[in-house]
């Protein structure tokens, strides 16, 4: 399974910390795993469409194309605003 | 004494400035210590600001801070760094980040501590979320951080 965490605003908005989602062909990278989300419900669709949405694999900060597998953990977040 | 030490903390309680500084500042052959200090102000973008929740992803935080500390050492001789970053519900005035760096001299010092600070503020999985007069907000990044950290890939 793959782990998935949301954090900040994401998760305030989905109203979830995370969830397990089985890798498969068609879910095999950040973006396919992000498709199969948003494809949920309308709500998960409009919070995970958008275009500031950053994604970790493997707690690193990465492209939409990186590919995903069973153990890996992945990230949806906003843009960060530490300091 | 030599030490070259990188110290990264994530954590709720507050820190101390002056014990910090003694800590980084006790080596001879550093002339220059830099620190910077960021603090809960009283308002952002025009709005009263009453207190600010700071929301990490634990592991990755710590991982990137580390990470943004060995990248400071390459560009620039440094002894040691220090970054501290709070998370959990601050009030007013409370202080949330601490950058400390020592180096022979205060050009390398200087020039890493803003090089820490302003990459924290881009790269690092820290959220905050600002209580006011309306409720409870989430901060947007802001162009301008995104800008200052472009501007050391020159």
């Amino acid at each position: 399974m793959i782990n998935v965490l949301f954090f900040a605003q994401v998760r305030e908005l989905l109203g979830e910390s995370g969830l397990q989602v089985e890798a498969t062909d068609e879910v095999n990278s950040a973006e396919t795993l992000r498709a199969a989300l948003a494809a949920k419900d309308e709500k998960w669709g409009r919070v995970l469409a958008s275009d500031k949405l950053l994604v970790a694999v493997n707690q690193t900060i990465s492209s939409w194309d990186t590919p995903v597998q069973d153990g890996d953990e992945v990230a949806f977040f906003p843009p960060v605003t530490g300091g | 004494m030599s030490s070259n030490l990188n110290k990264v903390l994530v954590q709720t309680e507050d820190f101390s400035v002056p014990e910090e500084y003694a800590l980084i500042a006790d080596d001879n052959s550093d002339g220059a210590v830099v620190t910077f200090v960021g603090k809960v102000r009283d308002f952002n973008d025009g709005s009263v600001v009453t207190d600010l929740t700071l929301e990490h992803y634990p592991g990755m935080t710590e991982a990137v801070l580390n990470q943004i500390a060995v990248e400071a050492r390459e560009r620039w001789p440094l002894n040691n760094v220090t970054i501290i970053h709070r998370v959990g519900t601050m009030a007013l005035g409370e202080q949330i980040v601490f950058i400390g760096v020592t180096s022979a001299h205060r050009k390398a010092a200087f020039a890493a501590c803003e090089f820490l600070i302003d990459f924290l503020k881009t790269k690092a999985p820290f959220w905050k979320l600002e209580a006011g007069e309306s409720g409870k907000s989430w901060v947007e990044a802001k162009d301008a951080d995104e800008q200052a950290a472009k501007m050391w890939d020159k």
